[in-house]
């Protein structure tokens, strides 16, 4: 409804589109014209194609490493790592944030720590986990954990505190015992909180993982990248940045679908962000 | 009726209230929502209590569900002393009580599931009674998806599954149109001649309260609510709750009852005006 109200004022859908490809077209041409000698010297061309890369050359890159094939373990691993972290992360978050919501005693004593460490920028604890955990999988995925623990836990803690007093009421009055209201009211609210946060949750466990490998690694798209930074490659980085991207849009329209099936009994989605 | 009143003689009633009195602690002072108040709905009575908003009727329904302890006196459920949840009552609420991540099968068979009984049988009562009260089709609809006299029927049926002895509705209705309203009425009646239950019934509808009961409670304006009278409903059953509007003896009655009502509901006003 909203929609379609919204795009009465906008331009029509084909025009829309033809619109955004020019735009990205533009700043590609403006970005080939700046890097190739022509328009602009030889010696400004060179300088510009060593920082920022020619879109030729990225490109190449990208499609010799989907023909060779390079870049699927690589891809493959930084997947894996994104999945655990989420999976950990919100296992985890949704088991402390229940028992916090549900526990007076242990949030009031917990309150000013969580506060505390959410507010640390979290993703210098990567050098850590290293020591920690080796350069292998394992660190990215603590790094990831901790990305993504503290999104869902808020929103458990949240969604607990805010399941409607009638609904609880009238679960009591319909004969349900103390762990049947966990079980059929506290964790179906908990959850449909914990879902309309995928999205985010998703994102920075994506984040951890390539934050993770790029800091120290022996496989991933963040390893690929911090190994062309090593020789001053700017187009495998761009590349590899490029791959990334796409792979986060991927994702993400996978998250989508996936909310649409579990929350269809909402009859909307209340989005939270903690960043 | 409150004058001379002793729970003890009254073993054979179904619900009893014996100088119940609520105060609440709050910031600004104690406030007594309900003071020294005493009813008894005797078994297969249909008992409205009516009263001007925010007179604590709605108080009063939760001390005889058990969802909350009274300050003072006592409460009896066919002579024994209520402790914890009233679990031979079912609850109707005002507000929206449905659990929004179920569906109507699935919120309607709810209590029967956390009373433990087998899967396969307390989803073909549930199903019965979504046909009991005009909802077949709509099994797997969730609460959002159906309309607001829907939902309420999904409620009756949650409640009355369970066959309690007493229903307790508090404004059920309050929040429907006229014609939905009626039509809600009626069913309620039906419901009710079909396997006598005892009710108590809160609405701040004087004309719902004499269409629907066998007598009617008046109560004074908060805070410190006392019942103000009491008035058997001498209308032949069955009833049509649009019909029996028309008759002079209905309308009588709602002539003897307004005079008694009429001054507290001004007070309730001039107070709610003051704050």
């Amino acid at each position: 409804m909203r929609k379609a109200s919204a795009s009465d004022a906008r331009l029509p859908r084909a025009r829309l589109a033809l619109y955004q490809v020019l735009l990205i077209g533009g700043v590609l041409a403006f970005w080939y014209a700046m890097t190739t000698p022509g328009l602009v010297s030889d010696a400004f061309a060179k300088n510009t194609a060593f920082f920022f890369g020619k879109p030729y050359e990225v490109a190449k890159v990208v499609v010799d490493w989907f023909i060779s094939g390079k870049i699927y373990p690589h891809l493959g691993i930084t997947l894996i790592e994104t999945l655990l972290a989420f999976a950990a992360g919100s296992l985890l978050g949704l088991l402390v944030g229940l028992w916090l919501a549900l526990s007076p005693t242990a949030s009031a004593l917990a309150e000013p720590y969580i506060t505390a460490l959410n507010a640390m920028p979290r993703v210098i604890l990567a050098p850590i986990f290293a020591v920690w955990f080796g350069l292998g999988i394992t660190s990215k995925v603590a790094l990831g954990v901790t990305l993504v623990f503290f999104i869902v836990f808020f929103n458990v803690y949240q969604g607990v505190k805010e399941v409607s007093p009638v609904v609880l009421a009238n679960a009591r009055m319909l004969g349900a015992s103390q762990r049947q209201l966990l079980r059929h009211i506290y964790l179906p609210s908990a959850t449909s909180w914990v879902f309309s946060s995928l999205h985010t949750s998703v994102g920075m466990a994506f984040v951890g993982a390539v934050v993770g490998e790029y800091l120290g690694s022996a496989k991933g798209v963040g390893y690929l990248i911090l190994q062309a930074e090593g020789v001053f490659d700017i187009n495998t980085v761009i590349a590899g940045i490029v791959v990334l991207t796409l792979f986060a849009l991927l994702l993400d329209f996978a998250v989508t679908k996936i909310e649409a099936r579990l929350l269809v009994w909402r009859p909307r989605t209340a989005e939270t962000e903690q960043l | 009726m409150s004058a001379g009143f002793d729970p003890a003689v009254d073993r054979d009633a179904a619900l009893t209230l014996a100088h119940v009195t609520c105060t609440f602690g709050g910031r600004r002072g104690r406030y007594t929502a309900v003071r020294d108040t005493s009813l008894r709905v005797a078994p297969g009575e249909f008992v409205s209590v009516v009263g001007p908003t925010g007179c604590g009727k709605s108080t009063l329904l939760n001390v005889a569900a058990g969802l909350l302890a009274p300050s003072a006196g006592d409460v009896y459920v066919h002579g024994a002393p209520l402790n914890g949840i009233n679990a031979r009552a079912g609850y109707m609420f005002q507000a929206e009580a449905l659990m929004p991540w179920r569906n109507a099968l699935d919120n309607v068979k709810a209590g029967l599931q956390f009373r433990g009984a087998p899967r396969g049988e307390a989803e073909a009562r549930a199903r019965q009674w979504l046909v009991r009260v005009g909802l077949a089709g709509f099994e797997d609809r969730y609460p959002h998806q159906l309309s607001g006299g829907m939902r309420k029927r999904v409620a009756l049926a949650q409640t009355l599954i369970l066959d309690p002895e007493i229903v307790l509705m508090d404004e059920p209705f309050s929040a429907l149109d006229v014609q939905t309203r009626q039509l809600m009425e009626n069913e309620v009646l039906d419901l009710w001649s079909a396997d006598r239950k005892s009710v108590l019934f809160i609405t701040h509808d004087l004309e719902e309260a004499i269409a629907l009961s066998d007598r009617v409670i008046v109560l004074s304006a908060g805070p410190e609510t006392h019942p103000l009278g009491e008035f058997p409903i001498d209308l032949p059953r069955p009833r049509d709750v649009a019909e029996i509007r028309l008759s002079p003896r209905f309308v009588e009655l709602h002539e003897a009852i307004w005079q008694v009502l009429k001054s507290e509901v001004l007070k309730g006003y001039a107070q709610g005006k003051r704050q």
